[in-house]
């Protein structure tokens, strides 16, 4: 069960932050900021101290999850710098393939969406739409 | 100079090479005539942002999209006369209405139009309805704008093809979301009067 979704753009300011359940803290928009900043600079530090890696391997070296008692955060980075986030429980090992499929709908339901312009937060109805079906499935 | 001039010559007949094959080119149907959606969702994209830009109000972008809507309307018109086999141009209302159901949507969006109707108020409104506009499929209207329809396009191709029918009518869209068709678009065309009267003498002549 996924609890949240966070986008992060590729300088580190929230694009789109959605709950979908009751039990995950509620944070205010601004708490919700600093996630993102705080979550970008370390997703950096974290790819900079990575050993190299060869080949297809050298790419997303960030932090890929991180696990606490109660929760696992999974993190998917795209090649432009995107961060996907997705906060949820115990349940699933990696989430890289579902986070994957929200860079798909990101793809399809922002950028080609006239009214969106790059790198602001994200409002379009279709986008919250497919992206709660995409939740729900999991 | 001689030489001079026929380097120059040698310079033309090349320019006017490429030009050549680009006008024998076939006409007929090719193939490969599809362009994938996505391509054409960007380039939508780009056109409404670029007209955004250079208008100064809804009204206006509507009227704007309308009138890019037209000159495709126009070509696709000119095309389908020429690649279609069993058409033929129509200059009744009804047949025109038709012809736009089914040839025209078939051909740009590989499906027929969902619905065709008349307006029960006024006798000279027709509406066209499509439940899932192809071009319109990853646009979500802010809800500042809420009463723009990016459907003007689509408007824009139905007014021209409407217009090279002889059935000139105003042509307008309408977002009517509804259960599961959160982009079902109401194409509706008010026809002249000059037409509307000439359908009349054309029925009670008969």
């Amino acid at each position: 069960m996924i609890h949240s979704v966070f986008i992060i753009n590729r300088s580190g300011g929230l694009t789109y932050n959605k709950n979908y359940t009751q039990q995950v803290a509620q944070l205010t928009s601004n708490e919700a900021l600093i996630f993102a900043g705080t979550f970008h600079g370390i997703h950096a530090l974290a790819s900079r101290i990575s050993p190299a890696l060869k080949g297809s391997a050298a790419r997303d070296l960030g932090i890929q999850t991180i696990d606490t008692k109660g929760f696992r955060l999974h993190c998917f980075q795209t090649p432009t710098g995107i961060k996907f986030i997705a906060v949820a429980d115990l349940m699933h090992a990696s989430l890289a393939d579902v986070l994957s499929k929200a860079y798909r709908l990101y793809c399809d339901y922002a950028l080609k969406n006239p009214f969106y312009n790059l790198e602001m937060p994200i409002r379009s109805d279709m986008f919250d739409a497919m992206l709660l079906e995409l939740v729900q499935e999991n | 100079m001689a030489t001079q001039a026929g380097n120059l010559l040698k310079l033309d007949t090349r320019v006017s090479k490429r030009s050549n094959m680009l006008l024998e080119q076939s006409t007929a149907k090719p193939r490969r005539d599809k362009v994938g959606l996505g391509t054409f969702a960007f380039l939508f994209a780009e056109i409404i942002r670029y007209s955004q830009n250079r208008v100064l109000g809804i009204q206006d972008l509507e009227a704007k999209m309308n009138e890019i809507g037209k000159r495709v309307g126009v070509r696709v018109f000119e095309l389908l006369m020429w690649r279609e086999k069993n058409v033929h141009r129509e200059t009744r209302v009804l047949q025109t209405l038709v012809f736009i159901n089914t040839v025209v949507w078939r051909a740009l969006f590989e499906k027929q139009a969902d619905s065709l109707g008349r307006s029960t108020e006024n006798d000279d409104e027709y509406m066209i309805t499509d439940n899932e506009p192809a071009v319109l499929k990853y646009i979500s209207v802010p809800k500042e704008m809420s009463s723009f329809s990016p459907g003007a396009f689509l408007a824009g191709i139905v007014e021209a093809i409407a217009e090279c029918c002889q059935c000139p009518a105003r042509v307008t869209s309408h977002l009517v979301p509804a259960e599961e068709m959160p982009l079902k678009t109401v194409i509706l065309l008010k026809f002249d009067k000059e037409v509307m009267e000439r359908e009349k003498r054309l029925e009670s002549g008969k």
